[in-house]
């Protein structure tokens, strides 16, 4: 029987350590965070300016839509998901890319009103919608009520499902299914959790519908 | 050295990085895109074994945008690889035109929308000389060399033995899924590579990737701030990741490579199959006097995969005589990789159904027997326990769970429709520890910066990293930012096995003590400061304000000391060794959890009801954090339990269920009442910050807590995970 | 995702020409989008359905209901009507999926929603239904979800439709409109038993159009209900589920309407069921009796033998809590 420990046979050596100081490490956070920001009228996809072969590009469509308050006019691949538009065209990250399939909720956004899974919502299909995210809760530094909620009861772990929770709840909210512990249960299990912090979130969405009234 | 007040550490704070998660800001590896960014899809193979014959990717490379179609016919030789972890032949990017498993990547298509790379990957056509697929460790072969151990003469006490109990349980594959998937944001300048990866190991997975391409570890960067869950799947660098650096390379562009849901199934690790043949000797008294354990588990062809399944059965209980063997039977698969809890979980099933099993055979207590068992030292070592709470886990789970109102009698307690059952396990983790380091800077304004290259994929690192600086520099949490997730910043091991609060936690507290001290020598010294001429060793710091420990009015600030001495900051490098080659004691953290079922009479459902865990994980850094890990382990060890499964078909070796629609993990509905208890206590001898670990134990026994509750319900013992409706109809 | 040519139909007679042209209909996309995804599915032009008036859900003349096809499921499941006439179609939707797949997809879309079969979903395998002739692998693979009722040689495979279900209990009518003109189908004839054409799966004439779903007036009281029976408790479709509908007066059934889910290629209608209850006095050993009916020319295989027995259970539990003799 092998005698080291497996995770401890993955260690590996230490080196020499290169502090960095704390100018180099501002200078990467801002290249990791410095993605392009997309203009308004140039978010499409097929617009591929670098074939100049002739190759015919794929079809896409114009669409106005109202994301997050802003409105947005973009030329989009037929095919391109709402959520692929956000994360790729519009750098609104914090919608996740869970299963691409409507199995997991971690790209929950709300149209219109509505909490729907952005990944099977085709973002041609958009003209005239209002878009919100995870990024359109809070107002200004001020928290959606179900965000403060979140860090109230350490609704989350990783955070990676946590932007669909928040407004996954925040649909849940407003639905007017908070009835019960079982009701937001129930009502809440097209978001899954995979750290399972089910119960924390249950709390949080109980907390922040009580904070309504 | 007086020694810090704590004040942080043991508080229940809120997450430190709470506000970026909860307002999406946090950037996980996916998220990133560097200017230019294209993007890859992998094609996989749709046989389990043979040889590529042929790639026709003509189609694909005549859509808009397709840049490159990659495959073995044209990719670049990439330098031998030797040695590493786990033993075997690594898997490599299309450096050969071997399939070794179904879904196994043949090509990538590199285009400049996804939409384009996505639906060119699905023109790409490959032919195949397959082969027939060994995919089933039911009928399959195991190697001839298996790992053994032996204590005393199992087979003759077990001949002899008053009481004994043959049994065999089976456990399902297991994948991870994370909810976020594997993703690689690769991108080259020169012969300098910087990724954006999910990883539990930075420094890792800069040796992989500079072995891949034969560049020296300085020039790869890996970042990965973030990790959206994980479970032990990206404690590896995979395949994927090479792909996508090599195609960043190839096109010239930085590349984004995001593995699909279904992908996840076959490329990053799983947590192995078994079939576990359990002999159990006792006397009537309860004493077990030997155990016989032969397991049979899955692991790959190219590749050799071991986890610890037989150490709970060689330590967890008082038996003179065992006797265990651990057979790897290779098959047509993608390599098995740790699992929350790897090995201790799934080796608590057998063990601890088997305890419930024999305490119901001699009319005892479970929890009674389980003490009537309990070894005076380590009985695999013959070290003593550092510190062994396991005791103090069954009294304060009874307490709180009620275990007194549990029938003994099997099928005796009704609610409706419903059979209702009590049932408890133990469960037990190795504490492990490995070599960190971290750096530490206090500034000129009083505000630190301490960073290491971990990683955080849920626990919390950040947060409970900064209460430890935060006590040892005298800070308020406030004043100190804890940064990971870099290669650039001090080694620290994989973010995995429940290492890293005392490794990199020792670290980092390591060099804060070396900065506090540097900054109290400057104060004695410093005629012009209040402190000085007195005794370094009277001096502690609290809220930025370094003071004698019984003259408190006698102290000055950081700020004030650095700006007299003209410095613009101070700093340290902190370091923890690690464990020691030679161990004088034996580390493991402990768990007791009861579970409560309801099954269907008729239809034969199984939920979970209500859960307490107890834990003796020593000193607990954060309770709000540690409760959250407990609590969501209770979550995963009921999928475990009940739901997950992943099916192969083994005419071809496809995994059938790979996606989270037909791979079930537990929903919000599933979610029974919980509670988590720590038993307080420190364990000094395992690590200068006396914890254990907690993210594995407490996962660990949960399966086999639910299950001996199922037979408690119904009187069927379910020696197979997960218990689904049919065993139970 | 192949790529495709999209157009929105501002009316009906828009839809109906694009529609006739081969373009596919979109509404709720939940099944489709994600069915192109996976490259099941190439359609040229996706032609948006989702401006057409067909969004109310009225009560009949005889005070039956009609549900239009675009009516979402959430909003129709939380239908005042429907809550109360009949509670067992707002429980079979409410039971169905998640919450946000339910604000996205429609009643038309969820009857004309495809199977779960993973060899369907998985282009890599042989399908009959998604490529007539290549075989199925369902067969001879893992079936534990699979269909025991209604299969052929040539395809077992499960409609996963809770509603469906409920309709196809309570009679359904499906109202469509083409290009020559309107006409309505019974649910049951509907949609399709595979037999040797498994890739037909509804009685769809081309570029025709689900306008409504009607469900027929049933004499009252009526006390109906739908139980789904999975392995998790959310978010999963049925190992097994049965709508019941059960018109008693003066202490015994007049009228009942049952119907299983997950256990057939289309919601397998149980008329055995329902003789056996007509007539009768409501009693415990009535349910089993009746339930033993379920499982009649079940041909199960090789993982999902246990449907046969929890077939029958599940029935037996919901006749009785429907009944009311619990």
């Amino acid at each position: 029987m092998s005698a080291e420990h497996p995770v401890q046979a993955q260690t590996p050596p230490v080196e020499s350590p290169s502090a960095p100081t704390r100018r180099t490490f501002i200078a990467t956070t801002t290249a990791v965070g410095g993605a392009a920001v997309v203009g308004d009228l140039v978010a499409g996809s097929p617009a591929l300016a670098e074939e100049a072969d002739g190759v015919e590009a794929p079809p896409g469509s114009r669409v106005a839509l109202t994301v997050n308050g802003v409105r947005r006019t973009v030329t989009v691949d037929n095919r391109t998901s709402l959520l692929d538009l956000l994360r790729e065209h519009l750098d609104l990250t914090g919608s996740k890319k869970g299963c691409n399939a409507g199995a997991c909720g971690a790209c929950t956004v709300l149209v219109d009103g509505r909490r729907v899974n952005s990944c099977l919502t085709l973002a041609v299909r958009l003209e005239g919608a209002e878009v919100t995210t995870i990024e359109g809760l809070a107002k200004g530094d001020r928290l959606h009520p179900l965000q403060q909620a979140f860090i109230d009861q350490d609704a989350f772990q990783c955070g990676f499902c946590t932007p669909g929770q928040i407004v996954s709840g925040a649909g849940c909210i407003q639905e007017g299914h908070t009835g019960s512990p079982e009701e937001i249960r129930e009502w809440m299990s097209g978001n899954l959790c995979r750290c399972g912090c089910y119960l924390k979130i249950e709390r949080a969405v109980e907390q922040a519908a009580g904070r309504k009234g | 050295m007086s020694p810090q007040p704590q004040a942080a550490v043991g508080a229940a704070e809120p997450r430190v990085d709470a506000r970026l998660r909860v307002t999406g800001k946090a950037k996980y590896a996916a998220d990133n895109s560097p200017d230019g960014v294209v993007h890859a899809v992998l094609v996989e193979s749709s046989v389990g074994r043979g040889r590529v014959t042929g790639i026709d990717a003509r189609a694909a490379e005549a859509e808009a945008g397709v840049l490159k179609v990659i495959s073995h016919l044209n990719a670049p030789k990439l330098p031998p690889v030797q040695g590493g972890f786990p033993p075997g032949q690594r898997l490599r990017a299309f450096q050969d035109d071997r399939v070794r498993f179904f879904g196994q990547p043949v090509a990538v298509v590199v285009a400049t929308t996804l939409e384009s790379a996505q639906h060119a990957a699905s023109l790409v056509r490959v032919s195949y000389d397959a082969e027939s697929v060994s995919t089933d460790i039911s009928v399959a072969e195991p190697a001839d060399d298996p790992e053994t151990y032996a204590r005393g003469d199992a087979e003759a006490a077990l001949e002899s033995a008053p009481v004994r109990l043959d049994l065999t349980y089976r456990m399902a594959r297991n994948h991870h899924n994370p909810m976020e998937p594997h993703a690689t944001v690769a991108h080259w300048d020169g012969d300098r590579l910087t990724v954006w990866e999910k990883t539990q190991n930075v420094v890792g997975a800069v040796r992989t990737l500079a072995g891949e391409f034969g560049i020296p570890p300085g020039n790869v960067r890996v970042i990965s701030p973030f990790v959206g869950g994980a479970f032990g799947s990206a404690a590896r660098t995979y395949v994927h990741a090479v792909t996508a650096a090599l195609a960043a390379r190839e096109v010239k562009r930085p590349v984004k490579l995001v593995l699909t849901r279904r992908q996840l199934y076959f490329g990053v690790g799983f947590r192995p199959a078994y079939e576990y043949d359990l002999s159990l000797g006792g006397n009537r008294q309860g004493r077990l006097t030997a155990s016989a354990h032969d397991i049979r588990t899955e692991s790959s062809r190219y590749e050799r995969h071991s986890e610890h399944v037989l150490e709970p059965g060689r330590m967890l209980y008082s038996t003179p005589n065992v006797r265990q063997a651990y057979r790897h039977v290779p098959l047509d698969v993608s390599t098995p990789w740790f699992m929350r809890g790897p090995g201790y979980a799934s080796g608590a099933f057998p063990v601890e159904s088997a305890m419930d099993e024999l305490a119901h055979e001699l009319g005892l207590d479970p929890i009674e027997l389980r003490l009537r068992n309990e070894p005076a030292d380590d009985e695999s070592t013959n070290l003593p326990f550092s510190t062994r709470r396991l005791r103090d886990c069954y009294r304060a789970g009874a307490r709180e769970f009620g275990w007194h109102r549990r029938n003994p009698k099997p099928r005796s307690t009704r609610d409706g429709d419903w059979l209702i059952g009590m049932g408890m396990a133990a469960g037990v983790y190795d504490t492990q520890r490995s070599a960190a380091q971290a750096s530490v800077r206090l500034d000129a304004d009083g505000t630190a910066l301490v960073q290491s290259a971990t990683s955080d994929m849920g626990p919390g690192t950040a947060t409970s990293m900064t209460q430890v600086a935060a006590d040892a520099l005298g800070l308020t949490m406030r004043q100190v930012t804890f940064r990971l997730g870099d290669s650039l910043m001090p080694p620290a091991p994989v973010h995995a096995g429940s290492q890293t609060m005392a490794s990199v936690g020792s670290a980092v507290q390591d060099g804060c003590d070396k900065l506090r001290k540097q900054a109290i020598t400057l104060a004695v010294k410093d005629e012009d400061s209040p402190l000085y001429g007195a005794d370094a060793a009277d001096i502690v710091v609290r809220g930025g304000r370094l003071f004698v420990k019984d003259e408190p009015t006698r102290g000055e600030t950081y700020q004030r000391l650095l700006a007299r001495n003209n410095r613009t900051h101070l700093e340290a490098m902190g370091s923890y060794a690690g464990a020691p080659e030679s161990e004088k004691f034996s580390f493991y953290a402990y768990a007791a959890t009861f579970a409560e079922v309801a099954v269907d009479a008729r239809l034969g459902l199984v939920r979970v009801r209500r859960m307490v865990g107890v834990y003796d994980a020593a000193r607990i850094i954060n309770p709000r954090l540690a409760d959250s890990q407990a609590i969501g382990a209770m979550v995963g060890g009921i999928g475990h339990a009940l739901l997950e499964h992943t099916v192969t078909d083994h005419r071809d070796g496809r995994i059938v269920n790979a996606n989270l629609a037909d791979y079930l993990v537990p929903t919000h509905a599933d979610m029974p009442d919980m509670k988590a208890i720590y038993i307080e206590g420190e364990d000094y001898e395992a690590d200068p910050i006396g914890v254990k670990g907690l993210g594995e134990i407490v996962i660990v026994g949960v399966a086999p807590a639910i299950a001996n509750a199922v037979f408690n319900a119904t009187g069927r013992r379910i020696r197979e995970l997960p218990i689904t409706a049919e065993a139970l109809l | 995702m192949y790529p495709f040519t999209y157009t929105k139909a501002a009316d009906t007679r828009e839809a109906l020409n694009a529609g006739r042209r081969g373009g596919r209909y979109i509404a709720g996309g939940t099944t489709l989008v994600d069915l192109m995804r996976e490259t099941v599915e190439h359609p040229d032009t996706l032609v948006d359905i989702s401006a057409l008036p067909l969004r109310e859900v009225t009560v009949t003349e005889r005070g039956g209901l009609r549900v239009g096809a675009l009516v979402r499921m959430s909003e129709a499941a939380a239908h005042p009507k429907v809550r109360t006439l009949y509670p067992v179609i707002s429980q079979a939707l409410e039971l169905s999926a998640s919450a946000q797949l339910r604000n996205m997809a429609t009643i038309g879309g969820n009857i004309m929603q495809r199977t779960r079969c993973t060899y369907f979903r998985d282009v890599s395998a042989d399908c009959n239904k998604r490529d007539p002739g290549s075989g199925c692998a369902a067969r001879e693979g893992f079936n534990r979800t699979h269909a025991i009722l209604g299969t052929s040689d040539d395809c077992v495979a499960t409609h996963p439709s809770d509603v469906a279900v409920a309709f196809a209990a309570l009679e359904a009518t499906v109202h469509l409109l083409g290009p020559d003109g309107e006409r309505r189908v019974a649910f049951t004839d509907f949609l399709l038993q595979p037999g040797s054409t498994p890739q037909r799966e509804q009685a769809l004439r081309q570029g025709e159009l689900i306008t409504a779903v009607e469900i027929p007036a049933l004499p009252r009281p009526l006390k109906s209900g739908y139980l789904k029976v999975r392995d998790r408790q959310s978010y999963e479709f049925a190992l097994t589920s049965a709508a019941v509908a059960l018109h008693v007066r003066g202490g015994v059934i007049q009228e009942a309407k049952v119907a299983a889910g997950g256990v057939g290629t289309v919601p397998w209608k149980l008329p055995a069921v329902e003789l056996h209850l007509v007539g009768e006095r409501p009693s415990a050993s009535l349910w089993a009796a009746a339930a033993q009916q379920a499982g009649v020319g079940a041909r199960p295989l090789a993982h999902n033998r246990f449907k046969v027995e929890l077939l029958k259970r599940t029935v037996e539990r919901q006749l009785s809590t429907v009944g009311g003799t619990k």
